[in-house]
């Protein structure tokens, strides 16, 4: 049990990281960078499950049952508002929405 | 090698490449799945870590509830493919891919040569029993009870704001 060094896995945890901090820069659809999001809350919760494992302390498990539930609202919220653009701009392509560009 | 590393390296690994997909496939639809499938292995990688009740919750919360709400919007939307993923102002998408790069080997930097401080000799009986569903419902029921009201709360707040905004069109 908990052989794998801890580095393995914040190694992981860094590299789902880059790459939801890459998907969010280069992808243009608002979807796609919202799942850019989810993946890097996950890598986030990837380390905090981590460290509580390896130092015996629930705490950081209790963390991320928290920001799952701040995940799922955000989600929900977020996907509403690309739907009420998409009924405004017919787009959900992230260049050509700059409604509040004055 | 032992089954523990194996398992470990057989999940990182799918969760590596279908992170890397997902933020490269052109079809919206096929990135939602490489997502749900990196979410799968996510919650293999914390049963390894003794974490019974995050991998549970993982799956129901972000690869049930979650993807279906992404892959309905998406499929509702039917926003078409995007053009390829590096097409139009090149220069700042290179740009982006070199900064997350740097930092990825920041970090990475860090943590292989860095002080090496953290000894990795867990207490296995804590960290067997700090996964279960007893230990985490104790915490939250007790210690953490007002945080849980208020992520009760704001889910609430979070469906009536999602209801208002879909309903209807903006003034």
């Amino acid at each position: 049990m908990n052989s794998i060094p801890i580095e393995y896995y914040l190694i992981l945890s860094a590299f789902m990281f880059s790459i939801g901090v890459t998907g969010v820069l280069i992808r243009r659809n608002a979807i796609v960078v919202f799942m850019s999001i989810e993946l890097m809350l996950n890598s986030a919760n990837l380390t905090l499950v981590a460290f509580s494992s390896y130092l015996g302390n629930p705490i950081g498990q209790v963390f991320v049952f928290f920001v799952m539930t701040v995940a799922a609202a955000e989600a929900a919220v977020g996907l509403a508002i690309i739907i009420a653009i998409f009924r405004n701009k017919l787009t959900v392509n992230i260049d050509e929405i700059n409604i509040f560009k004055w | 090698m032992n089954f523990e590393l194996l398992l470990f390296i057989v999940f990182a690994l799918v969760a590596a490449v279908s992170s890397l997909m997902m933020i490269t496939r052109k079809n919206a639809v096929i990135s939602a799945v490489f997502l749900v499938l990196n979410f799968f292995a996510l919650a293999g990688l914390y049963l390894l870590l003794n974490a019974q009740f995050i991998a549970v919750v993982q799956i129901i919360v972000y690869a049930g509830a979650i993807m279906v709400l992404f892959l309905f919007v998406l499929m509702l939307l039917n926003t078409g493919k995007e053009e390829a993923i590096l097409h139009g102002k090149k220069p700042i998408k290179y740009f982006a891919i070199f900064i997350a790069a740097v930092v990825f080997l920041q970090v990475a930097y860090l943590l292989v040569f860095g002080s090496g401080s953290f000894t990795s000799n867990p207490d296995i009986e804590a960290s067997l029993s700090s996964g279960t569903v007893e230990t985490i419902g104790r915490e939250i029921y007790t210690k953490y009870i007002i945080p849980f009201e208020a992520a009760g709360f704001l889910l609430l707040a979070a469906t009536i704001g999602a209801l208002i905004l879909a309903k209807k069109k903006f003034e």
